[in-house]
C-alpha cells in the first residue's frame, strides 16, 4: 500500500503523459514557396525579402538585399515595367503592392545617404572584358567585380548607360539618378573605356580571360516610304540619341511617329516637349496588339499625343503624308482597305524596332547569329568558349530589367567558367498561388498612388513625370505585402492550435510542430495567411 | 466594437500576432508566456473548437487577473476530455462538481473568497451548452439574479457532443442530431441564453467565436473589469457533431458570423453597447454546406424552403443587431 489518501488509488498528473501525436495521419510541415513577384522579376530580385526588411523599417538592409541582385534600384523604380506588380497576388484582393514605388524610394534613399556596396571577395586575378555600358553590361560588371574579378567596360558612347541614357528620355529617367547609380559601380573599381567602339572582338580580348557582350540594339529599322525630296524622315533611335548627345533635333510643329512600341511613345512624347503642336502616332494594328506598355500609352495620351490606329504611311511629300486605313484579317494581320487620309507632317519619325550591330563578331569562331540576334546557351555563353552575351543582342524581351537579369546571370556563369566549375542554379520552390492564401487575415488597403508632375510642366519640360513616395507612404506600401508563401511570424499557427502543439522559437526563428502532441487537425495550415504550411501524410 | 484595430496592412490585427507590433499590442495567444491553461495531451477530438476557445478564454482571464483566479467547470466535453482522473490538462486552479451545478459552485467559491477577504481572486465558471442552456440553467439564472461576482463562459457547440450528439436547447433549426433525426431540429425551439442573460440586466453579456481571437480576448478582459455576474457565450464548432473537417473549425465559425447566423455583440446592463460588423457577407448556404448535419438540405432536390427559413433568421439578426453598415 502506498501513502495515498482514503479511496484514492492513482496519483494525479499532467495530461502531458498522454502523447496524442499517435492519433495523427497527416502532419503539418512548414515550407517556403516562391512568391509570384520573385518569380516574375527578370532581374531575379528577392522582392518579398526586401519588402519585408523595408517593413521593419530597415531601409538600408532592404536596399542591400536589392543590391544582391540588381545594382540599379533607383533606375528600376523609374523605368521597370513592373512584372512583379502584374504577378502580385494582392491584385486579386484589392490592388497590387506598389513594389516599384518602394524600390524607387529605397534607391533614392541610398543615393541621398551615399550607401555603397563593398567588394569583399578575394581578387581572382582574372580579367573580364565587358563590351557595352548599357544595363546588361553594367550589371555584369557589377556582379563580376563583387565576385573578385577585374572588369573593363568598353563602349562607343561618350558616357556610360547605353539605352538608359541614349534611348530613355530624361522625363522618365533623370540623368543625375543614372549618373549616381553608374558612378557607384565605377567607384567599386570597374575600368571604363568610352568613346571607342570595339570593332574586332578577337583583338580586343587580348589580355582578358573572358568577355561579356552587350552591345544592345541601336540601329533603327527602316521601312521604305515613297517620299518626295523635301520630306524629312528620321529614325526614333537617332532622335533620342541626338537629344542626349548633341542638341535637340528640329522636328517641326507637326510630327508623325510611325510604329507602336515604347520607343514610338517616347519619340512622340519627346516631340511634344520639343514644341510640336501636334504629335501623331501612326500604327497599323489595334491597341490590344500594340507592343507599347499601358503606362506609356496612357501617359502619352494624357500629354496630348494622338494615335491613328489601323493605319500605314503610304507616302510622304513635303509637309504632308498620306496614310492608308487598314483592317485586320482573320489571322489578325492588317490588310489595306484603299481608303486614304492626309496628315500634316513636318517630319516623320520611324520607330519600327531596332537591330543589333553585330559587326564586332566578325571572324569569331563558333558564334551563331539567328534572325539578327546572337544565340546563347542556358549559361549565356555564345558558341565561342569564354564569350558570353546578353541584353538586347540576344533573343529575349528588350527591357532594362531583362538586361540587368542577363548581366547577373552571365556574371555568375562567367565566374563559374573562370573557376573551372559549372554554375548550378538553386532548385526553385513551388509557387505561392493566390488560392493558398487565407486572405481573411489581411486588412483592406488600396495602393498608394504616386504623385505626378502637373500637365503644364510635363509637355513643356523634360522634368521627371512621376514623383516618388515619401517615407510614410513607402512604409505603408511595403506593409501591404502579403508575404505569399513564406512565414512572416504572425503567430497564427501558434495561436490556433487546439492542442498547444506549436512551439514558438523566437523572433526570426519561426515555429516548430511538437509531434508528440500534434493530432494533425490541419487548423494551422488552414489559418496560415501566407500558405506557408502544408499537410503531408504520415508514413506508416 | 471597441476592439482596437491596429492599422497594419500586411496582416491587419486579424492575425494572432505580428512581428512588427510591440508585444503589448499582440494577442495574449501570441505570447510565449501565455498561460497555456489547457495544455497538451488532452483528449479532445482533432480540430476541437471547444479546446481552442477554452484555452483562449481562460488564458485571457489569467492575463487579466495576473493568474489570481479559480475556474469552476461543469460536466461536459470540456471536463471529460481535459480531466480523466488522474490526469488533467488544466494549469490553473480548477474545480469540477456536477453537470448542472457549475454556476452554483462558482457562486459558492466567490462567497468563500469574500468570506476570507480574498476578493482579489476572481472566479470563472464554464461549461458547454448542455450544462449551461439546459441542465445548469436554473443555477445560472440564480447566479445572474443574485449578481454573484462570477464570469460564466458557455462554450456553445450546439448539442451534447460528448455523449453522442444529442440535441440541446442550443441546437439550431434543421440540424440533424442523434435525437433529432431527419428533418432535424424543429424551428422555433431552443433558447437564446445571451438574450436571456441580458434580460437579467447583469453588468456584462457578450458573444464571441473562435473565428475572432482578438475580439474574444477583448471580451474576457472587458468582463473582468466588472464586478457582479457576467456572461460570455462563445460559439465553438464541433467537427464530430457538426460533421465538418477538422481543419475547418475556424472557417465554419467565421462563416457563422459572416452569414449573420451568429451575431457577435456585447451588452451592459441589458443594453447592446457594441456589435462586430459583418466584413464579407455570405449567404447561409456557404455556412450550411460545410456541415454534414445539414447535408439533408442539399440533396436532390435541395430543400430550398428550409434554407430560405434559415436565411430569414440570419437576415433578422442582421436587422436586429445592425450587423451591416
Amino acid at each position: 500500500m502506498d501513502d495515498k489518501p482514503f479511496a484514492i488509488t492513482l496519483g494525479v498528473g499532467t495530461s502531458r503523459a498522454n502523447k496524442t501525436g499517435a492519433w495523427r495521419t497527416e502532419r503539418p510541415v512548414y515550407l517556403d514557396r516562391l512568391p509570384p513577384c520573385n518569380q516574375a522579376c527578370p532581374a531575379g530580385e528577392n522582392v518579398q525579402r526586401w519588402l519585408s526588411l523595408a517593413e521593419e523599417p530597415s531601409y538600408e538592409a532592404a536596399w542591400r538585399q536589392i543590391m544582391e541582385d540588381n545594382p540599379f534600384p533607383a533606375i528600376m523604380g523609374r523605368v521597370c515595367y513592373r512584372p512583379c506588380e502584374t504577378a502580385c497576388n494582392r491584385g486579386k484582393l484589392d490592388q497590387a503592392v506598389g513594389v516599384n514605388s518602394v524600390e524607387r524610394f529605397l534607391g533614392d534613399e541610398a543615393i541621398k545617404h551615399g550607401w555603397t556596396v563593398p567588394v569583399t571577395a578575394e581578387p581572382s586575378g582574372k580579367r573580364v572584358l565587358v563590351v557595352g555600358a548599357g544595363p546588361a553590361g553594367l550589371s555584369a560588371a557589377y556582379h563580376l567585380t563583387r565576385l573578385g574579378h577585374q572588369v573593363t567596360v568598353a563602349d562607343s558612347g561618350s558616357r556610360p548607360g547605353g539605352m538608359m541614357r541614349f534611348g530613355i528620355p530624361r522625363y522618365r529617367l533623370p540623368r543625375d539618378i543614372l549618373d549616381a547609380e553608374i558612378g557607384r559601380i565605377a567607384d567599386m573599381g570597374v575600368t571604363f573605356r568610352l568613346g571607342r567602339a570595339v570593332t574586332d572582338l578577337a583583338e580586343a580580348m587580348r589580355g582578358f580571360d573572358a568577355a561579356f557582350l552587350a552591345v544592345g540594339a541601336h540601329l533603327g529599322k527602316r521601312a521604305y516610304i515613297p517620299a518626295g525630296d523635301c520630306a524629312r524622315i528620321l529614325d526614333a533611335v537617332s532622335v533620342l540619341r541626338d537629344l542626349e548627345e548633341t542638341s535637340a533635333p528640329a522636328l517641326g510643329r507637326h510630327v508623325v511617329v510611325y510604329g507602336g512600341g515604347n520607343t514610338a511613345m517616347d519619340a512622340a512624347r519627346t516631340a511634344k516637349r520639343l514644341g510640336a503642336s501636334d504629335a501623331v502616332v501612326v500604327y497599323r494594328r489595334t491597341r490590344d496588339r500594340m507592343p507599347a506598355h499601358d503606362s506609356e500609352v496612357s501617359e502619352a495620351g494624357e500629354e496630348g499625343v494622338r494615335i491613328k490606329w489601323l493605319s500605314t504611311i503610304a507616302h510622304a511629300v513635303g509637309g504632308t503624308i498620306t496614310i492608308e486605313k487598314m483592317r485586320l484579317d482573320e489571322t489578325g494581320f492588317p490588310q489595306p482597305t484603299g481608303e486614304f487620309e492626309e496628315l500634316a507632317a513636318d517630319s516623320v519619325v520611324l520607330a519600327l524596332g531596332q537591330e543589333a550591330d553585330l559587326s564586332l563578331l566578325g571572324g569569331l569562331p563558333g558564334v551563331e547569329v539567328d534572325d539578327g540576334v546572337v544565340k546563347v546557351g542556358p549559361n549565356m555563353m555564345t558558341g565561342c568558349p569564354g564569350v558570353f552575351a546578353g541584353g538586347d543582342m540576344v533573343p529575349d524581351q528588350r527591357t532594362v530589367t531583362v538586361a540587368v537579369g542577363h548581366g547577373k546571370k552571365a556574371a555568375r556563369h562567367i565566374d563559374a567558367w573562370l573557376r573551372g566549375a559549372t554554375g548550378r542554379p538553386a532548385p526553385k520552390h513551388p509557387v505561392a498561388d493566390f488560392d493558398l492564401l487565407n486572405t481573411w487575415y489581411y486588412s483592406d488597403a488600396p495602393a498608394t498612388v504616386r504623385p505626378r508632375l502637373e500637365m503644364a510642366r510635363r509637355i513643356t519640360t523634360f522634368d521627371e513625370v512621376e514623383g516618388g513616395l515619401d517615407e510614410r507612404t513607402a512604409l505603408f506600401e511595403a506593409r501591404r505585402c502579403l508575404s505569399c508563401g513564406n512565414c512572416f511570424e504572425c503567430d497564427n499557427c501558434y495561436g490556433v492550435c487546439p492542442d498547444n502543439a506549436v512551439v514558438k522559437l523566437g523572433p526570426g526563428l519561426r515555429y516548430e510542430i511538437d509531434l508528440d502532441f500534434c493530432k494533425g487537425c490541419g487548423l494551422c495550415v488552414a489559418e496560415c495567411p501566407a500558405g506557408a504550411i502544408e499537410m503531408v501524410p504520415e508514413i506508416s | 466594437m471597441p476592439v482596437e484595430r491596429t492599422k497594419f496592412y500586411q496582416v491587419g490585427s486579424f492575425a494572432v500576432g505580428n512581428r512588427l507590433l510591440p508585444p503589448e499590442q499582440r494577442a495574449v495567444q501570441a505570447s510565449p508566456d501565455r498561460g497555456n491553461s489547457l495544455t497538451c495531451g488532452h483528449r479532445a477530438c482533432r480540430g476541437c473548437g471547444e479546446a481552442l476557445g477554452a484555452r483562449w478564454a481562460v488564458d485571457a482571464a489569467i492575463s487579466a487577473t495576473a493568474g489570481r483566479m479559480v475556474v469552476v467547470n461543469a460536466t461536459g466535453c470540456l471536463e471529460v476530455f481535459s480531466t480523466p482522473y488522474p490526469e488533467s490538462s488544466w494549469q490553473v486552479s480548477w474545480i469540477h462538481s456536477l453537470f448542472g451545478n457549475a454556476p452554483a459552485v462558482a457562486t459558492g467559491v466567490a462567497a468563500a473568497l469574500r468570506a476570507k477577504g480574498r476578493t482579489e481572486v476572481r472566479v470563472v465558471g464554464q461549461g458547454g451548452d448542455g450544462g449551461t442552456v439546459d441542465i445548469g440553467f436554473a443555477c445560472l439564472s440564480g447566479m445572474f439574479e443574485r449578481d454573484d461576482d462570477v464570469l460564466y463562459i458557455c462554450y456553445d457547440n450546439q448539442a451534447y457532443m460528448n455523449t453522442g450528439v444529442q440535441r440541446s436547447g442550443a441546437t439550431p433549426p434543421a440540424a440533424r442530431t442523434a435525437t433529432t433525426p431527419l428533418p432535424g431540429q424543429a424551428f422555433g425551439q431552443g433558447k437564446n441564453v445571451p438574450l436571456i442573460a441580458m434580460a437579467h440586466e447583469i453588468p456584462y453579456v457578450a458573444t464571441a467565436t473562435v473565428a475572432d481571437l482578438r475580439d474574444l480576448e477583448y471580451k474576457v478582459r472587458r468582463a473582468m473589469e466588472f464586478r457582479g455576474a457576467r456572461y460570455l457565450h462563445v460559439l465553438v464548432p464541433c467537427p464530430l457533431g457538426w460533421v465538418t473537417a477538422a481543419c475547418d473549425t475556424i472557417r465554419v465559425a467565421r462563416l457563422a458570423t459572416e452569414s449573420g447566423l451568429f451575431p457577435v455583440f456585447e451588452a451592459e446592463r441589458g443594453e447592446v453597447t457594441g456589435v462586430t460588423k459583418i466584413r464579407r457577407r455570405v449567404p447561409v448556404d456557404d455556412y450550411l454546406r460545410l456541415q454534414g448535419r445539414y447535408a439533408h438540405l442539399f440533396g436532390d432536390p435541395p430543400k430550398t424552403d428550409v434554407i430560405a427559413r434559415i436565411q430569414a433568421g440570419a437576415d433578422r439578426n442582421v436587422r436586429r443587431f445592425g450587423l451591416v453598415d
